[in-house]
């Protein structure tokens, strides 16, 4: 089989003898079948220069980093909260995300690739979010069956005909992006998830970066990594962007369920580097259909929520009563008009992995484009020839809930004893609709620090897209990457860690 | 600003106050318990401790008798006591990370480097082993956070409210200290003292000055032997002080000054009549008072305002 490490064409040769160590190469993914097209001896072309440099610093120094990477995130609270967890040192449930010296290398060439498919995909997306609360002509013209949409959990009728700036409802997109082998063998990359409701991580590229930076200034002097600290600036320009035409000079918030939540660092974060106020539910409050805030002199009207808050907690007299982590009667002020919210209420529809499977169709049907990135082949339990296949083939799939996240309630056919695999069976056959099912792929691998010394990991990114007047990006994205040998979970709740990712002019 | 956020700020800074306050007092109790003195003295000194944060009846259900061990191992590192040090220290740092985007990068970093170096020390037994030195550590991270605030944050509203936080529990915790080292000794200073008290009275006097980092500043300012009501007149009177009743109601009034909205003139006007007491107030006046009462109604009126800053500015009732 062949395996797409990326920094190695192929498995290293003696003169790597660094990267060794037991299991590179091995995995329990299935073989794609065909051979590379693009296959060089040793380091892959845009690794080459970092290769070298690394292959001259001593083993002394590289653990010093170590050390000293991970008491600067300490000391900055760079934390995420694991439910249910209390750690030895009594400083409760904050843990480190574990962060890779290594950074993740992509060629500007195949970014540039990359970006133009992440720009036409979420613009369709967009596209699809307000036709399916308007004139629903997609569901008219039968490219996505009416029952998926309009039965789905996550659409919101409440936003039917609700008027959104440029008409864009995910301002903030953070789409999953695999490497794997394609059916020819050759690398490419693939979409995995477009996370449209509150994707997180962005806090983590740009502090990864900047650790980097610290720990080693030589390497970017000698190599020209794109920038991405003005993330921030793109952010606060798409929130202003996006406020409602009698908002001039717009006040944007963050809304964070506060200092609890997982994601806590990350809300403090942004509305620091933006210059905005963290807010809470209960330091907003609704007045005649409009958005004020609490502050020492008294209320001050809010024009743009940054909200970092699922859907059902937004307003207790619209969703979940008993919330208090949004305010009474927000829902009101926006459909007046009067307030925006990003990302809008009922994205959700739009990145439910039973909808997955339609997004090329509508990339054809919004834009009369043919899609840059593909999807990964899903199977869609609902349908009773998917249904069949998936579970005649469960031990060689990776079978997915469809409103599950964060690694959680997932099946790694490979990596599962049969007993797992008989009691996943029973699950998806009890409730068919709540699954789909995709190949294991056998995700592309990156040199990362572990106990043994240096080994490959597999990894995914995260870049995110940025949705006002214009669509932007920044140049990168988060890396995460598997810490346990073999695995294909990413997730920091699932022991992933992150590394930093370098868009390369080579 | 925001109104929580204000709070979280205000009280970040109260708590960093005391704990550095409850420090000081610890460290000049452990300081003059050991020097030769009768068991029955040194049990006024350690009970006088619980009695200036009002702890003796929480103390007494936790931990029974009063021992230097015991009283130490509650004011210090007992979860269970709020005023403990690291209770404090946990709270400051609560407060902070629920606002660590209104604060510098600089002042964020102490406060939690602070929280995790306290646990640190506490759970290698540094303080067991040097309670001196780990007080010191104490006092200097205080100073620290202070400075860092100073020397970094964007002089406005955040800022501001951080200084009344500090000023406010200062004011709270150099009243109850004179309260309650006057107290223990009123026998003595009220009546004819004999060679003995007098020895004492020094190491009594100059305890409690070194507590306030006022030992120097005494010598500076009066060039005489230590007397009682001179020490109660530079801790409350002196506006030159850093740590008296004056001066830290003078920064209570100029700040609350720069953060006065539309309902905080009656707040405010009441700041600056305490503040005015102080400033036009004569030592024999109080002491004819009766010192005791006098620092309880100071205590009182202190709470108060404590309590109309929160509602003027900081949980605002419904708009």
């Amino acid at each position: 089989m062949q395996k797409f490490d990326e920094m190695y064409a192929q498995q290293p040769g003696p003169g790597q003898a660094q990267f060794q160590s037991q299991g590179h190469g091995q995995s329990q993914s299935q073989s794609q079948g065909g051979q590379s097209q693009d296959q060089v001896q040793g380091v892959r072309h845009h690794y080459q220069s970092y290769a070298q440099w690394l292959a001259r610093q001593p083993q002394t120094g590289m653990q010093a980093r170590r050390e000293e990477a991970e008491m600067i995130f300490r000391r900055v609270g760079i934390t995420f909260a694991v439910y249910g967890a209390k750690d030895e040192e009594g400083v409760g449930t904050e843990r480190l995300i574990p962060f890779d010296l290594i950074p993740r290398i992509i060629p500007a060439h195949e970014w540039d690739t990359l970006e133009r498919g992440l720009i036409q995909r979420v613009t369709a997306l967009n596209r699809f979010l307000h036709d399916v609360y308007h004139d629903q002509e997609i569901l008219k013209a039968g490219i996505v069956p009416e029952g998926e949409v309009l039965n789905n959990a996550q659409f919101r009728k409440e936003m039917m005909g609700v008027y959104t700036p440029h008409r864009v409802y995910s301002h903030i997109a953070g789409v999953d992006i695999v490497r794997a082998a394609n059916a020819d063998g050759v690398g490419e990359y693939y979409v995995l998830e477009d996370n449209l409701r509150v994707p997180s991580g962005v806090s983590y590229m740009l502090e990864d970066r900047k650790m980097m930076m610290r720990l080693f200034p030589d390497l970017f002097s000698s190599h020209r990594v794109a920038p991405v600290m003005h993330y921030p600036d793109l952010l606060l320009e798409t929130l202003r962007a996006s406020a409602q035409p009698g908002a001039p000079d717009p006040t944007v918030v963050v809304l964070t369920p506060g200092m609890y939540n997982s994601a806590y660092f990350e809300h403090a974060f942004l509305a620091q580097q933006m210059g905005v106020e963290l807010v809470e539910g209960q330091d907003l409050f609704v007045k005649d259909r409009y958005v004020y805030m609490r502050t020492t002199r008294g209320p001050k009207r809010v024009d743009v929520i940054y909200r970092r808050v699922d859907d059902d907690y937004m307003d207790p007299l619209a969703f979940r009563a008993t919330s208090t982590l949004g305010a009474e009667g927000l829902m009101d002020a926006y459909s007046a008009g009067n307030v925006t919210i990003c990302n809008a209420i009922g994205t959700g529809v739009a990145d439910d992995k039973s909808i997955y499977p339609y997004v090329p169709k509508m990339i054809d049907f919004y834009l009369g484009e043919k899609p840059i990135l593909s999807n990964v082949p899903t199977w869609v339990c609902r349908q009773p020839e998917d249904l069949k296949y998936v579970l005649a083939n469960l031990k060689e799939l990776v079978v997915k809930e469809v409103h599950g996240a964060g690694g959680y309630g997932m099946l790694v056919g490979p990596a599962s004893s049969q007993q797992e695999i008989e009691d996943f069976r029973e699950r998806i056959v009890a409730d068919p609709n709540g699954f789909i099912a995709q190949p294991t792929l056998s995700l592309s691998s990156c040199p990362t620090y572990v106990e043994s010394g240096i080994a490959p990991r597999h990894i995914d990114l995260r870049p995110f897209v940025l949705s006002g007047k214009d669509v932007q990006m920044v140049p990168g994205g988060l890396t995460r990457v598997a810490l346990k040998e073999g695995s294909l979970v990413v997730n920091s709740s699932q022991g992933g860690g992150t590394k930093d990712t370098w868009i390369l002019e080579v | 600003m925001l109104s929580r956020t204000a709070d979280h700020l205000f009280w970040m800074s109260r708590y960093t106050e005391r704990a550095e306050n409850t420090a000081r007092m610890l460290d000049v109790n452990y300081q003059t318990s050991l020097l030769p003195q009768s068991a029955a003295v040194a049990q006024v000194g350690w009970q006088g401790l619980l009695s200036i944060s009002e702890l003796v009846p929480l103390y007494t259900t936790r931990h029974g008798d009063i021992t230097p061990a015991s009283v130490m191992e509650f004011m210090v590192r007992d979860e269970g006591n709020p005023s403990s040090i690291l209770s404090c220290l946990k709270a400051a740092r609560e407060n902070a990370r629920a606002v660590r985007g209104s604060l510098t990068t600089e002042a964020w970093e102490t406060q939690n480097q602070t929280w995790l170096e306290v646990n640190r020390m506490l759970r290698n037994g540094d303080f067991e082993r040097e309670p001196g030195q780990f007080f010191e550590w104490v006092k200097f991270r205080s100073h620290l956070s202070r400075g860092v605030t100073v020397g970094t944050m964007l002089m406005d509203e955040a800022l501001h409210f951080m200084r009344l936080g500090t000023f406010l529990e200062r004011a709270d915790n150099t009243a109850r200290l004179v309260d309650v080292k006057f107290f223990a000794v009123q026998s003595d200073f009220f009546g004819e003292a004999s060679e003995k008290d007098l020895e004492y009275d020094f190491y009594h006097w100059s305890a409690i000055l070194r507590s306030v980092s006022g030992f120097e500043i005494y010598r500076k300012v009066y060039r005489d032997v230590i007397k009682p009501e001179r020490v109660a007149d530079l801790l409350i009177l002196r506006p030159d002080m850093p740590r008296s009743l004056h001066a830290s109601m003078n920064e209570v009034v100029s700040n609350l000054e720069m953060v006065g909205n539309d309902q905080s003139a009656e707040t405010q006007r009441r700041a600056g009549k305490l503040r005015a007491e102080l400033q036009y107030g004569h030592i024999d006046e109080i002491l004819a008072t009766g010192l005791h009462a006098y620092l309880t109604q100071f205590l009182d009126r202190v709470n108060e305002l404590g309590g109309r800053i929160s509602r003027d500015f900081l949980v605002p009732s419904s708009l």
